[in-house]
């Protein structure tokens, strides 16, 4: 099977939602999402044959491009995460009335197209464009249907735009200098260069700001709460659940393999800086009285874990960080859909102002829970098992990394906690809260089976992805 | 050599149409001529040759540089018909002036000898003068055209009193001999001086820092169409006339010379981007950011013996972007008595359409993927850091992104602000050509080879 047929589809997906009109844009867009996502399980079973999934063809001769996708492991779960994300955010997005939602639903299409692209590619240039691409729709689905007073919404999401095309455009100059020295922007032949210490410390650095704005890591993280805060929920969730993490594969995918001397060197500085996100966004979530803007700061200190665990160089940083980033993707969307239902409803994202939705919808309050503990790692979880596996992999390094890393799970209970107590118990709140309706109960069950399947039974998973990341770790060190 | 006959013969033709009557035939009858004209063109592409004593040379150069004016002319001549819709019994001198200017442009790329060069120039500045005051009861546009006038007429002292020494040097105007000849080990001094005296020249018709200040004053008050003109078409001839002049006299091999483009290119890219982000008229605004791209074009005068390929699809990538967005503020701006960002706002919502090509093409100039203007700056970069200048491309770098700050701030007015007031009409040619020139700079996008393989 031809694996760009899954890009096609999203693409005319994207095009044939515009076209359909606003009042059927938003199921054209889910079936499209469906599709795609049906055939990325396709492709899965392909893979799990045995077949080699790749496409190439030659696409500009001079400078040498290729049009080059492959999918391995771990582009095959970066890309059943995207595609089961997306149809779920569509979905998700259902019960809100969009203006213009034609032009809504096709952007999240086209980012969708645009995210799947970076988790395939492989020719250095086709990854950077689709990278690039996926920027264009979040910025206007931002910009036009976000929330709250334009002139500040305006400001955080200008912020944004020009924080990681900066960003990106150094990533860029690494790419065009590996270029010049290998003739060719192809994967492979980017991994058998020989470069000198110094030129990797360079080229580390540019990927690294190019990743740490993305992810975010501190002290690049000034864009991310506003924005989340300002993005309508699909937007957020959008770059909390999917975008962030192609900061994140790109760096065992790009970043570590072709500068893993200049790794190995700075090895402690950067786990150090993921460490300090941890600590740093779990302190700043228990002071905030914004719902998104505290689910923002648990999203700052969850992924500064997986980033430590990626910087290690280990098999098990490695695992537990590609887990950590499917669970977290999954449960950080669960939690903004639930800001959202609750917005929905009370028309507020500010925790003081809600209370006492327990005593009017049980059924709510018990999922929002069990989002809660996911979050927090409670065992059985689906994130229990990356997050444990990240701590271990830390504690290989030292001691200490794990025992600061570990206080994401004590601080991130108690902002949490703290949270849910004022959101969901407490006095009754005087505003009537309906009870969820069923395509919101749908999405919610959807999202806590995954998380429970895959925290009692991550081995398939684990089975997908291990061996593409031994194969990468076999790159880093082969010197 | 055809070519040329057929633009001016195009242009007398225009002349006569006034004469009797034909006035509304003339625009028309101009763009299937000038589309016979490219194809005339085009089919010299595999033919080079050589005529009256090598005063004009076709090569694949000219060639594909002519065909890139022609089209411009056409975008042109095409936006004419809806901007002079009042000026209905001055319409051909307006066509006719952009024909011959035309007509300038073709010669400047084709010459085989410095005399032509200069006619050349001539032709093109002074078509230009008449352009930018072609407003007669504007005062800024009077303004205009007698600036203008002023400066660009020194320049062309200069450029001739350049051309002056190369011969004293040299004792031929003829572009073959004096290449041959520079490549000699003892060369007069007064041979590198002309070349920095033409250079300068060249640099203020293409208004880079330091000879830029005229740019912004005479962009805005022209009238937008020459504005157009201007900042697309007449940019790109001249960076392609230095490229190739520079290039037969062998000038890269100077080291100081190199260090002088290095720092006009880095300072032309941040003064223009530096001075676009504090302007609220989208004229002026586009002038800097002119002036920016120009700094970003003359990075090819690093490695010229290989950078033919990238100028050509850099000037094609940038006036596309550049015809598309005219045309938008053609559209917006008419009767209007100012091109202020206010009269964008609410673009988005009124018109739809015309507000996704105005961001479209800003996109493509601030160098996003998948739009020419990526790949231009790409092959730029690429080319630049292989003649080992990565200073210069971290500046470029640092520039994409300060340039982002004032495309978006166009993008923003039109899609956050409120629309104040409701458009009538929806001209076609306008439409036509908005939404084929940004086509054109996205297909080239999706295949640079397109273009880039041309010169290689």
């Amino acid at each position: 099977m031809n694996v760009s047929l899954i890009l096609i589809i999203l693409l005319v997906g994207a095009f044939a939602t515009y076209l359909a009109g606003d009042k059927l844009a938003s199921k054209v867009a889910l079936f499209f999402g469906l599709a795609a996502l049906g055939c990325s399980i396709v492709l899965l079973n392909h893979f799990n044959l045995g077949e080699n999934i790749s496409y190439i063809s030659q696409w500009i001769t001079l400078p040498k491009v290729s049009f080059a996708l492959k999918a391995d492991g771990l582009s095959i779960a970066m890309l059943l995460l995207t595609t089961a994300l997306t149809s779920i955010i569509i979905f998700s997005s259902f019960g809100n009335d969009y203006k213009n939602s034609k032009a809504f639903y096709a952007l999240i299409l086209f980012m969708s197209f645009a995210m799947v692209g970076t988790f395939l590619a492989s020719d250095g240039l086709l990854y950077y464009i689709f990278w690039e691409l996926s920027l264009i729709p979040i910025y206007f689905i931002a910009l036009i249907w976000g929330n709250g007073d334009a002139e500040e919404r305006k400001k955080a999401v200008v912020k944004f735009f020009i924080y990681t095309l900066a960003g990106s455009l150094f990533m860029l100059i690494a790419f065009v200098y590996l270029y010049q020295k290998a003739g060719s922007f192809l994967i492979e032949d980017l991994y058998k260069l020989n470069l000198t210490v110094a030129e990797q410390k360079w080229i580390f650095t540019a990927f690294f700001l190019a990743y740490a704005i993305k992810i975010p890591l501190i002290p690049f993280h000034t864009w991310q709460a506003n924005v989340y805060q300002k993005a309508p929920t699909v937007g957020t969730m959008l770059l909390s659940g999917i975008m962030l993490k192609m900061g994140l594969y790109s760096v065992i995918r790009w970043q570590l393999p072709l500068t893993p001397l200049a790794a190995k060197d700075y090895m402690f500085i950067f786990i150090g800086i993921g460490i300090a996100g941890v600590i740093y966004g779990s302190i700043v979530a228990l002071r905030q009285r914004d719902l998104k803007k505290l689910l923002a700061y648990s999203s700052l200190a969850h992924v500064g874990l997986i980033a430590a665990g990626t910087y290690t160089l280990t098999l098990d940083g490695f695992r537990g960080a590609v887990l950590q980033m499917i669970a977290h993707g999954f449960v950080v969307v669960g939690l903004f859909f639930a800001a959202e239902i609750i917005f929905r409803r009370y028309e507020t994202r500010i925790i003081t102002e809600m209370g006492g939705i327990r005593s009017q919808s049980p059924k709510f309050t018990s999922m929002f829970l069990i989002l809660v503990l996911a979050s927090v790692a409670l065992p059985t979880t689906f994130n229990f098992i990356g997050e444990f596996t990240v701590l271990y992999s830390l504690s290989q390094i030292n001691i200490w990394f794990a025992i600061l890393g570990g206080t994401t799970i004590i601080l991130g209970a108690y902002y949490m906690l703290k949270m849910f107590q004022h959101v969901m118990l407490g006095e009754t709140n005087s505003k009537l809260f309906a009870d969820v309706t069923f395509s919101e109960g749908l999405t919610m069950v959807l999202i806590i089976g995954v998380l429970f399947f895959f925290g009692m039974y991550p081995k398939p998973i684990n089975d997908l992805i291990t061996p593409s990341l031994v194969e990468i770790l076999k790159v880093i060190n082969r010197v | 050599m055809t070519t040329l006959i057929a633009i001016i013969g195009l242009g007398v033709l225009c002349l006569i149409f006034e004469i009797f009557d034909f006035r509304k035939a003339i625009i028309p009858i101009t763009i299937i001529g000038l589309l016979a004209i490219l194809g005339l063109t085009v089919s010299e592409f595999n033919s080079p040759a050589s005529y009256y004593n090598n005063m004009l040379i076709v090569n694949r150069f000219s060639v594909s540089f002519s065909s890139l004016f022609i089209v411009l002319t056409l975008f042109l001549v095409a936006l004419s018909h809806n901007f002079y819709e009042n000026h209905q019994s001055k319409l051909s001198d307006y066509v006719a002036i952009k024909i011959f200017l035309l007509s300038g442009a073709v010669a400047m790329v084709t010459f085989g000898n410095l005399a032509m060069f200069f006619l050349g120039i001539e032709v093109l500045s002074i078509s230009l003068y008449v352009l930018a005051a072609s407003s007669r009861m504007n005062i800024k546009s009077n303004e205009a055209g007698m600036k203008y006038f002023l400066m660009g007429s020194f320049a062309s002292g200069i450029i001739l009193f350049g051309i002056c020494l190369i011969y004293g040097a040299m004792g031929s105007f003829d572009i073959v001999e004096i290449s041959e000849m520079s490549q000699s080990a003892e060369l007069p001094i007064w041979f590198p001086i002309g070349i920095v005296l033409v250079t300068i020249g060249m640099l203020f018709k293409i208004a880079a820092v330091p000879f830029h200040f005229w740019a912004p004053d005479v962009y805005e008050g022209s009238p937008t169409l020459t504005t157009a003109l201007m900042s697309t078409l007449a940019k790109v001839v001249a960076i392609a006339t230095l490229y190739k002049l520079l290039t037969a006299l062998h000038a890269d091999v100077n080291y100081s010379f190199q260090i002088v483009v290095v720092v006009i290119s880095i300072a032309s890219m941040t003064v223009g981007n530096i001075m676009a982000l504090r302007q609220t008229n989208v004229k002026r605004m586009l002038a800097f950011s002119g002036i920016s791209h120009a700094g970003f074009m003359l990075m090819t005068l690093l490695s010229l013996s290989t950078s033919a390929g990238s100028l050509l699809y850099y000037t094609t990538a940038y006036s596309l972007a550049g015809i598309a967005a005219f045309s938008v503020i053609i559209y917006v701006c008419k009767n209007r008595d100012n091109e202020d960002i206010v009269n964008f706002h609410g673009l988005g919502k009124t018109n739809p359409l015309l507000a996704a090509i105005l961001t479209a093409s800003l996109l493509s100039m601030a160098g996003i993927p998948i739009f020419a203007g990526f790949f231009a700056k790409l092959v730029l970069f690429s080319q630049t850091i292989q003649a080992g200048y990565l200073v210069v491309v971290i500046f470029a770098v640092i520039n994409s992104i300060i340039s982002v700050g004032y495309y978006f701030k166009l993008i923003l007015a039109m899609y956050t602000k409120e629309p104040n007031e409701e458009r009538k009409g929806k001209p076609f040619l306008i439409y036509a050509v908005a939404l084929i020139a940004i086509v054109l700079n996205i297909v080239l996008g999706m295949f640079p080879s397109l273009v880039l393989d041309l010169l290689a």
